[in-house]
């Protein structure tokens, strides 16, 4: 069904639901193979009984309802319960085993400090963390099991569609202390970058896509289950938790459910090379994928060169491998590749890139080059520019920060300040350029660490370093240093020291920093290096100099050779 | 195959191919996961390993905490999958 004929995503649902309710429309496939779905059926019914039971509990139109459950076919329910209720629904990472209850309970009250959350819909286990803290933040914390109503509840609002301006579900982006601004998001955007993603992928009915995105993420909901239950496609869905352990999973259920289209950042595409089991290798066909799309983290040629090299054999076109880029700000992508073909590459000077910010186009594997890859042409209904600075728009090949008008924009942030206008254009944060209508995207601005998909800022990490007594407080560095390997970024933590340590000390402040940062941030740091006072380099405002400290690390990792240096190891 | 033979050349691939430090002090009782030296990404590296350089396989469900977190551990759970 061609997603233009909803105005409003409860609609669509609807729909299905009555047009062809023994439909398979999700699938979230186990570990161990076994796998549960919903049919447009299974999953409206159960999406009404939460919203009633919700809605019953006090939930009231437009209130935040955040959504901390695992990921399963109780999630999806949830989120469309939510939709229902007209409220808007926000699914936030469910919290790992390793996240102790009092983590737990800062979590919530740090989030109720950002935004207006007056509900929470969880597991009875993480309920009963949480309820201590929740009435002192004004949030009413359900769990499922208790929420759903016994016999019939009254219906009435809940059968009405929702108008198409009105806003639909938040999305958090993400950072690692916790969410970042919320993005609230209309019906009428999200179908519409809906509606342009399935022009642009040329998706049929016959399509299934595959995904093991969380679903706290915008690609993730966005490609696996909105996308999906608009439009009456398929989607098989595996945990993260489990694909990360064993990437294999995603070949199998590509196998067993003849999936054709799968988005996924670009280090997945690294680790589902080095973290296949070899008794895996000969089984795999990859005939009926017709495209991955390698989307959500700056995208390396590097790493869809060893992913064709490995899988080549076992079916996998070059002409499968695609590239999306896009942001939550205006529902999900903003540019994707033409069906059909592989992502184009541009060889360019690496040193007019680095210090004109021009890409100035060489011969492929030319002396002094180096490949970038499209991310795609802009999608139905956006347009990209991208400015220097000052805001000019500058021409074609020349690098700058890209700017995206789109008619999938946010409506607010939650909570509503500074709000731009639906037709402002939107500033990334990212630096590229286009050439002939591609968009080539370059880097950063700011010193964001995206290392294994996941954004990372440098200040959350370097905070672990506070209240070590043997660090100089403030004088940490961390940043990502790109590691071709793993095709993502690792993470390096630098601190000064306030005194030469002895080795059993060094190493047991260099584990402390190592526990900090999983225990807080869930990040393994690639290295922690302890060094002298005066080598952090910052900038004459005080700041970090990040992009400094790095070179100076590389510089000194690659003249002394090893990793541990700098008069404090043994 | 027992764990002491396994340790040696599970310690080299931890070093030499996952922590790249060949000089780290790695001790055998050292928590790797909630230490955060190794995290999930790493275990299926491990997992690959361990298929390729001592025939087993590991399922996903040996890959957790309590069963991976020490090289004693590790060495035990191969040791345990490998058989005598």
């Amino acid at each position: 069904m061609p997603p233009q004929q909803f105005a409003s995503l409860d609609a669509a649902l609807k729909a299905h639901a009555t047009r062809q309710p023994d439909a398979q429309v999700l699938l979230f496939v186990a570990a161990d193979g076994s796998a549960s779905g919903l049919t447009c059926a299974s999953l409206n019914d159960r999406a009404l009984r939460i919203a009633q039971g919700l809605v019953q509990r006090g939930l009231g139109p437009g209130e935040v309802i955040v959504l901390l459950l695992p990921h399963s076919p109780d999630l999806v329910a949830a989120f469309w319960g939510g939709i229902y209720a007209r409220a808007l629904p926000a699914i936030l990472p469910y919290p790992a085993a390793s996240v102790t209850p009092e983590t737990q309970r800062a979590q919530l009250t740090t989030l109720a400090r950002r935004a207006p959350v007056h509900h929470l819909l969880t597991t009875p286990e993480v309920r009963r963390n949480l309820d201590p803290v929740a009435a002192g933040v004004q949030c009413t914390v359900h769990d499922l099991e208790s929420l759903l109503p016994t016999g019939d509840g009254p219906v009435g609002p809940l059968q009405m569609p929702a108008a198409p301006r009105s806003p639909a579900y938040v999305q958090f982006s993400s950072g690692t202390t916790g969410p970042q601004k919320g993005i609230v998001l209309g019906h009428a955007a999200v179908l519409n970058n809906i509606r342009a993603i399935t022009q642009a992928v040329e998706l049929r009915a016959e399509d299934v896509v595959v995904s093991w995105l969380p679903l706290h993420h915008d690609m993730g909901l966005v490609s696996g289950v909105l996308l999906p239950i608009v439009t009456g496609n398929l989607a098989v869905l595996i945990s993260p938790l489990d694909w990360v352990k064993d990437p294999g999973l995603l070949f199998r259920a590509i196998h067993e459910h003849r999936a054709s289209i799968c988005w996924m950042p670009n280090f997945a595409f690294n680790h589902c090379v080095n973290g296949l089991r070899e008794s895996e290798r000969s089984h795999l066909h990859l005939e009926s994928m017709r495209a991955f799309y390698n989307a959500s983290e700056p995208v390396r040629l590097d790493s869809l060169d060893l992913f064709y090299e490995h899988f080549h054999p076992a079916g996998l076109r070059r002409s499968a491998l695609g590239t999306s880029y896009g942001m939550a700000e205006v529902t999900a992508a903003v540019t994707i590749s033409a069906p059909g073909q592989a992502a184009p590459v541009d060889w360019v000077s690496i040193d007019s890139l680095q210090r004109e910010r021009q890409a100035v186009a060489q011969a492929p594997r030319a002396a002094g080059a180096m490949p970038l890859v499209s991310s795609g042409r802009p999608v139905a209904g956006v347009e990209v520019r991208i400015v220097d600075e000052q805001g000019s728009t500058l021409p074609e090949r020349h690098v700058g920060e890209i700017l995206v008008l789109s008619n999938a924009c946010m409506s607010s942030f939650l909570p509503a300040l500074d709000t731009p206008s639906a037709t402002a254009w939107v500033r990334s944060g990212d630096l590229g350029y286009l050439a002939q209508g591609e968009l080539f995207v370059t880097g950063r601005i700011k010193d964001l660490i995206i290392s294994g998909g996941r954004n990372i800022h440098p200040e959350d990490i370097e905070a672990q370093a506070q209240g070590v007594p043997q660090l100089r407080p403030g004088r940490a560095a961390a940043f990502g240093v790109e590691d071709p390997a793993s095709g993502t970024e690792q993470i390096v933590l630098v601190c000064e020291t306030r005194s030469p340590l002895a080795p059993h000390d060094y190493w047991a402040v260099v584990r402390e920093l190592r526990h900090r940062t999983q225990q807080s941030l869930a990040v393994a740091l690639a290295d922690v290096r302890l060094v002298e006072p005066g080598w952090i380099i910052k900038t004459s405002s005080g700041k970090i100099a990040r992009s400094a400290n790095r070179e100076k690390y590389l510089s000194e990792i690659s003249t002394s050779g090893g990793a541990q240096e700098a008069g404090h190891a043994p | 195959m027992k764990a002491d033979e396994i340790k040696p050349r599970l310690r080299e691939f931890l070093l030499k191919d996952l922590l790249r430090n060949p000089t780290y002090p790695l001790t055998d009782d050292e928590p790797l996961i909630t230490g955060g030296l190794v995290d999930s990404f790493d275990l299926a590296q491990i997992a690959v390993f361990a298929e390729r350089e001592f025939k087993i396989y590991l399922p996903d469900s040996d890959l957790t905490v309590e069963a991976m977190d020490t090289l004693d551990r590790m060495a035990e759970q191969i040791a345990h999958r490998a058989g005598p």
